[in-house]
């Protein structure tokens, strides 16, 4: 298997190819405005590499913050039509009542609700209305909406309601683009239209964006099919991603976790992220990011969406000293670390300046490093220890020392000795863990639902069955399929001892030929 | 007579402090939230008035939003079902309410009497008839009165409509109420047995809401000053600290329709090296603590154990409670009603099937 990661970060584009389970060649280059341009030129000086240009690439594998950022900066949404299925239930909370007001004015096109939905049972709450759904799809037509989202009560449990919807839709607008919330989700109708809605709003820029990543691609020397990296450390196609943008909003995160566990081959360690302004610490469980156990906010809204559990704090490789008492942080210089840092002859004393100065690492002119003082270069490393110490110490699920794998362009802050840590494990490559995360990554196939009258062990191997048929829809290797997560919650008050189960699995991609 | 305006800062207030006297039930207020903000952006405003200011021959609503929880995550809640639950019951009994009450302060059910008195144009009296969250109908200080727990009203949106118009004790209108409300989908908005000022004033729980919006207060205060929202808790509610750790184990299973289990947190900072064991019927009942091998009880119903999100001060319900969560348990004093010998045995560890004599966290 040969893969090619790639990571578009706020700074810079890392592109990797790795081969038969080992980096070959890992290349940064600033990131573009234009997203694209950035990849062009990591995939061009990639080419560049002899071992690159021999041999055909099985897939090129994006990670991106793009969609993430669109939401939080409010820019690229597309107006969206809201059609809920789920009358007469739900009618005082209609779909955006629990938006920031400047996002709902950018997204809401049009909101209609219709009877329709089930109980947690599989008994329809109402009958479908379809003539009142044809009269929406006329009315979405004639507003000129292209982007629409449909969400219906227990969507998750029975979808028949939502895709009827889309029938009908597709029938009066061919052309509109259609989320369907079960697509996304779990049970929390709020939380999975949300999803559906804010996926619906992004269908414009992740089309645009992603025909700009196959054209970088198709413009490069590399010939290969393009996925993107989604929230849990696994691919989607080019296709699904362009379908379900919002699948990829906390995809950086998780592939530099997902690339420290590769590269350290640890399975069960803690892994710091040391970037220019920020440090992520995170746990991670049998390889994967230990996920969030509440709800996630995006650019205000909330959302259910499975997100590593991580701790950022202020501190990185451009983190400002100010003095008296001395401070590490949180303002960075950021992108401007190469004018301003003292290293390179800028006037900011930074924490990279105190690095260079201990003689922890070889960046810029070490010389100009002179000018900070030995005592003042161990109290900077100290205080960016102190704040480690604490949020590993945050971080931690189980009492005792742990394996802490540093990476990240800053990972030379992270002292050899931490309170709370048994081992540093330092990695080649770890500067670039975020594009080895995309390059490993794995399919998955998921699945949540409520069974009763079963055996608890039935009910799992129902769910685990469904999960293994989703993730082979999704291009996963039958055989190489393990179950990465199980989690079944009893409900109360139901009858017939109702479970609800949650099941995960994940394994490798299959080759082209499979 | 005092009519207190309850303001939306105060509603907000409210959903953080009645998901911690929820006792890690009665499920998230959130969803009844999000309606008073809807209603009080439409000009509706609801008031709080004393339960001493009712006459002793005015009827009062008692109300409560019944059915699982999950299913309130996609059947969301809408105001405007609770006030039909209560106009069903005025029908009924051909008499209007003078005020709406809260069955239960703890969780959403906190906040569904302001949903109906929006609607209604009643009043909220400050009081409920648990001062926390129970699971069964005959947890409430009403039946500890004996006080009658007929009629029943319960309404479903598609315009189904029921009366339990007689039944022969508490635990009858649970069990004949449960179906109906399993048929509507598992979930039912009710308007219970009506109460009259009198009974009320003597034995409904007093000033919980206002209770609960002083919590909550203080935890958001907290927050925004970066000040340990715990510590706030305790403060205002005269609350004890009972351990701080991270949850390792969480084992749920169903059994008589109610989620029972057993949450296990290990011990950090002055409790390092120790380890407690909550158990919980939809609400934590016992918790016991282990020092090295023995397990001895520390804390038990009707006392409130509440389970805190260490960081936040928010609550963990029984059914969101995850490993790795790092929380503070809390014991906060329980209502005196349910501290007399008929009290304990509606609510005391033996009524949750524990053989054990309660012992109250604030006895000296």
């Amino acid at each position: 298997m040969r893969r090619i990661g790639i990571d578009v970060g706020g700074t810079n584009t890392d592109a990797v190819l790795l081969d038969a389970g080992s980096v070959v060649h890992a290349v940064k280059t600033p990131t573009t405005p234009d997203v694209t341009g950035g990849i062009l030129t990591a995939l061009d000086l990639l080419g560049r590499h002899p071992q690159v240009a021999r041999g055909a690439i099985d897939g090129v594998v994006i990670g991106t913050t793009h969609f993430v950022n669109a939401v939080v900066q409010r820019r690229g949404l597309a107006p969206v039509a809201a059609l809920r299925i789920g009358l007469p239930t739900g009618a005082s909370l209609p779909p955006f009542c629990d938006w920031p007001t400047d996002l709902a004015a950018l997204a809401r096109g049009a909101v209609f609700m219709l009877e329709g939905g089930h109980d947690y049972d599989g008994r329809p709450i109402m009958p479908f209305d379809e003539p009142r759904m044809r009269e929406a799809a006329r009315q979405i037509r004639g507003l000129g909406l292209k982007s629409v989202a449909i969400s219906s009560v227990f969507s998750p449990l029975d979808p028949s309601h939502e895709e009827r919807a889309r029938e009908i839709l597709l029938e009066e607008c061919p052309e509109a683009a259609v989320t369907l919330s079960y697509q996304l989700g779990r049970i929390g109708l709020l939380e999975r239209e949300n999803a559906a809605l804010l996926n619906a709003a992004l269908a414009d820029l992740a089309r645009v964006t992603i025909a700009g990543f196959r054209a970088a691609i198709e413009a490069s020397p590399i010939a290969a099919p393009l996925f993107l990296t989604q929230n849990d450390g696994t691919v989607m196609s080019a296709e699904t991603a362009m379908a379900l943008p919002v699948m990829s909003f906390a995809s950086g995160a998780t592939n530099s976790m997902r690339g420290a566990a590769f590269l350290s081959g640890l399975q069960d360690a803690m892994v710091v992220d040391v970037g220019g302004t920020s440090t992520d610490v995170g746990q991670l469980r049998r390889g994967f990011p230990r996920e969030a156990n509440s709800v996630v906010e995006i650019g205000g809204v909330r959302t259910l969406f499975r997100m590593p559990d991580l701790l950022s704090i202020g501190l990185g490789g451009g983190s400002i000293v100010t003095g008296a008492p001395l401070r590490v942080g949180p303002a960075s210089v950021g992108y401007r670390l190469t004018e301003e840092a003292l290293v390179f002859g800028g006037r900011t004393l930074t924490a990279t300046d105190a690095a260079v100065a201990a003689g922890l690492v070889q960046i810029g002119d070490t010389a100009k490093a002179a000018a900070v003082s030995r005592a003042t270069a161990q109290a900077v490393l100290d205080a960016a220890r102190e704040k480690l110490e604490d949020a590993i110490d945050r971080v931690k699920t189980q009492a005792g020392a742990v394996t802490l794998i540093a990476v990240g362009g800053g990972a030379f802050l992270v002292p050899d000795r931490l309170q709370g840590v048994s081992e540093v494990v330092r990695v080649m490559h770890g500067d670039c863990a975020n594009a080895v995360g995309a390059a490993i990554a794995q399919v998955s196939g998921e699945t949540d639902q409520v069974y009763s009258e079963m055996t608890r062990e039935a009910a799992i191997a129902a769910a685990t069955a469904q999960a293994v048929e989703r993730a082979v829809a999704a291009g996963a290797e039958r055989s190489s399929l393990e179950t990465v997560d199980v989690e079944d919650m009893p409900l109360a008050y139901l009858p017939g001892n109702a479970l609800r189960v949650r099941v995960r699995v994940a394994g490798a991609m299959r080759g082209r030929a499979g | 007579m005092d009519l207190e305006p309850i303001t939306l800062d105060d509603i907000e207030c409210l959903a953080v402090g009645a998901w911690i006297l929820g006792t890690g039930g009665g499920g998230s207020p959130y969803l009844g939230l999000l309606n008073m903000r809807r209603l009080y952006a439409e000009g509706h405003e609801v008031r709080l008035m004393s339960p001493f200011d009712l006459a002793d021959d005015d009827r009062v609503a008692v109300v409560s939003n019944m059915g699982a929880p999950l299913v309130g995550q996609e059947r969301l809640a809408d105001s405007r079902n609770i006030a039909r639950a209560v106009e069903i019951q005025e029908d009924y009994l051909g008499r209007k309410f003078r005020a709406v009450m809260s069955l239960e302060i703890g969780g959403g059910n906190g906040i569904q009497p302001l949903m109906a008195a929006a609607h209604l144009g009643l009043p909220v009296v400050d009081a409920d008839t648990m001062g926390r969250a129970y699971p069964e109908a005959q947890m409430t200080s009403v039946a500890v009165g004996g006080l009658m727990p007929y009629p029943c009203a319960l309404y479903d949106p598609r315009g189904i409509e029921a009366v339990v118009t007689k039944v022969p004790d508490w635990k009858w209108m649970e069990r004949a109420s449960r179906k109906i409300c399993v048929e509507m989908g598992s979930i039912a908005s009710t308007c219970k047995a009506p109460r009259t000022g009198a009974e009320v004033k003597a034995w409904a729980i007093h000033f919980t809401v206002s209770k609960a919006i002083r919590i909550g207060r203080r935890v958001r205060e907290a927050q925004r000053r970066h000040a340990d929202p715990i510590a706030a808790i305790l403060d205002e509610a005269q609350g004890r600290q009972l351990f701080r750790g991270k949850v390792v184990d969480v084992a749920r299973r169903t059994t008589e329709g109610f989620l029972r289990g057993r949450a296990t947190i290990e011990g950090l900072d002055e409790d390092r090296g120790s380890r407690l064991e909550i158990a919980f019927q939809n609400e934590w009942v016992v918790a016991w603590k282990a020092d090295g091998g023995d397990m001895a009880p520390i804390a038990m119903s009707p006392d409130l154990i509440c389970v805190l999100d260490t960081v936040t001060g928010h609550a963990a319900g029984t059914e969101t409670i995850r490993y790795g969560m790092r929380v503070t348990v809390v014991a906060l004093p329980a209502p005196p009603v349910f501290l007399t010998p008929k009290g304990l045995d509606h609510v005391g560890p033996r009524a949750f099937g524990y053989d054990l004599d309660f012992k109250s966290v604030f006895e000296p």
